[in-house]
Parts: structure tokens; C-alpha cells; sequence
């Protein structure tokens, strides 16, 4: 190192590892998964806990905004986190520069496509007419 | 003599009066070899980390495919429904559906794990490995206590 240089250690590595960024999409990982921890088990424990789960029954629960809001917000965290973590799988095992960005592009749509089709459908029972 | 080769004894290394560190290190038969990856001993904290990666991806794809599946036919009335769930009472669709809840709960136990883990803790052997057991365990658990629920207290 000569006398001019004052770049510190971690400036000297730093943009130099594989995936050139990252750090946000790690800590949305780790966000949305807490958000999951109790909008997950909100799901599972509502549907137990429901007397029978015809689809009379799931329409009206759903139509509450008591329901229909943590659903909504379960779609929307669970499809991020979801694309997040197979974009870790994706990144991981698939070499490939060409693969890897196209797999990645399919699960992009894919993620949005599916959250987007998930929510409207939401939105056809919970603002549509009494079943 | 400066220059040793890989196969050279530790010995050799000092012979020109200097001992060079790198070139221990390099040599030094003592040291714990690496074995190759596909002989390791497997141990519950490699199986509960791949877990992760494989209940994540099941419950990415499948999961989210069901859900999405259910809210659509929810919507669409009571025929669109009655198809869900013949679907969902098939044997194929119940060991879907009961593989899906395990799924969640190992991914949410060991995520917790993880989650613990990214503040730096418990990555001492015993602990971690005891942690890695109780996902299992819990997993299990939680997915007989909610089928068999379902099916012996609520059916």
C-alpha cells in the first residue's frame, strides 16, 4: 500500500463479489418474513377456527374488513417474499448469465401475475354482492 | 532454498532460515484436510437448511398456486367451489394439502431460527443443532395436531 492511498479495507472490496448488490433485497426478505410470521398463522387460525368452511361461510368471513384487509396484505407480502426467495434460488444454482435473467424475468411475472389475479379475486368478494 | 512444492515436508520451509507461514500452512500434513462435499456426514442442521430452501420453494409455487386457486373459485360461486374441493378431499389433494401445512411450519420454524441467527446467536454447535431438532420436531407435531383436527374433532 504506498503512503497516497487512504482507501480503507472496505472500500478496496466493496462493488467487487458476484452479486454487486443486494442488501435491500435481503433485509425485504427478512421484513416480509416477520410480516408472514403472523399474517401466516392469522390464516391457518382463522380457517380452524371457523365453523365450516363451505363457501358460504368463507365468502361472508371474507367480506369483513376484519378478514379481507389481512388477506389482502397476506397476498401481497407472500407473493414479495415468495419472488424474493426463488430469486436466491435462481441466483445460486443457475450459472448461466442468459438462463438466470430469463428465469428471473418468468418469475417476476409469474409473482405479479399471480398476486395481482389473487387480489382481484379478493376484491370480487369482498366488494361483490352477498352470496 | 526458498521454493517448496506442495508435497514437500514442513522441514524444507526452514531451511533457507526463514520460516515462512504460508508455506507451513500449505504443507502441514496435521492440519484438517477438507473431504469432498458429497462425503460430509450429514447432520440436522444441513438437512433443516436445504429444508428451508425446498418447503420455500414448495410453498412459492404450490402454496401460492393453491391459494390463488381457492380465492378465484371463491369468487366465481358456489360450482367453481364444489370443484376446489372435490380437488382439494382427492387423496392426491389431501397429501398435497397436509405435505403444504408440514411445509409451513418447518419453513416458519426454521425461519425463526434464521431470523435468530442473523443477530449473530446461536451458532454455537450444540445449540444450533438442538435448534435444528426442534424444527423438525415441531413441524411434525404441528401438522398432526392440525390434521388431526381437522379430521377427528371438527369431521
Amino acid at each position: 500500500m504506498s503512503l497516497g492511498d487512504s482507501s480503507t479495507p472496505l472500500g478496496k472490496v466493496r462493488g467487487l463479489g458476484s452479486a454487486q448488490q443486494g442488501g435491500e433485497h435481503w433485509l425485504t426478505e427478512r421484513m416480509t418474513s416477520i410480516a408472514l410470521l403472523f399474517l401466516g398463522i392469522w390464516l391457518l387460525a382463522s380457517l380452524l377456527l371457523l365453523p365450516k368452511l363451505d363457501q358460504q361461510t368463507l365468502v361472508e368471513w371474507l367480506r369483513a374488513p376484519s378478514a379481507a384487509v389481512p388477506m389482502a396484505l397476506l397476498i401481497v407480502v407472500g407473493f414479495r417474499h415468495a419472488l424474493d426467495g426463488m430469486k436466491v434460488i435462481v441466483d445460486d444454482y443457475v450459472h448461466d448469465e442468459g438462463n438466470r435473467f430469463a428465469l428471473n424475468a418468468l418469475l417476476l411475472f409469474l409473482a405479479v401475475g399471480g398476486g395481482a389475479l389473487a387480489l382481484f379475486s379478493l376484491g370480487r368478494i369482498a366488494f361483490g354482492a352477498a352470496a | 532454498m526458498v521454493k517448496t512444492g506442495l508435497g514437500e515436508s514442513r522441514e524444507s520451509c526452514f531451511e533457507g532460515g526463514r520460516a515462512l507461514s504460508a508455506h507451513n500452512m500449505a504443507t502441514n500434513r496435521s492440519r484438517p484436510l477438507s473431504p469432498h462435499l458429497t462425503i460430509w456426514r450429514w447432520g440436522p442442521h444441513m438437512l433443516v437448511s436445504i429444508l428451508h430452501r425446498m418447503t420455500g420453494a414448495a410453498l412459492a409455487i404450490a402454496g401460492l398456486a393453491i391459494l390463488t386457486w381457492w380465492l378465484l373459485a371463491l369468487a366465481d360461486g358456489s360450482d367453481a367451489y364444489a370443484t376446489f374441493t372435490k380437488a382439494a378431499g382427492h387423496p392426491v389433494g389431501l397429501f398435497v394439502l397436509i405435505g403444504l401445512t408440514w411445509a409451513f411450519f418447518q419453513h416458519l420454524l426454521s425461519g425463526i431460527r434464521h431470523l435468530v441467527m442473523d443477530s449473530g446467536a446461536a451458532f454455537e454447535l450444540g445449540v444450533n443443532k438442538t435448534f435444528a431438532i426442534l424444527t423438525i420436531v415441531g413441524s411434525v407435531l404441528l401438522t398432526a395436531l392440525v390434521w388431526l383436527y381437522l379430521f377427528g374433532v371438527r369431521a
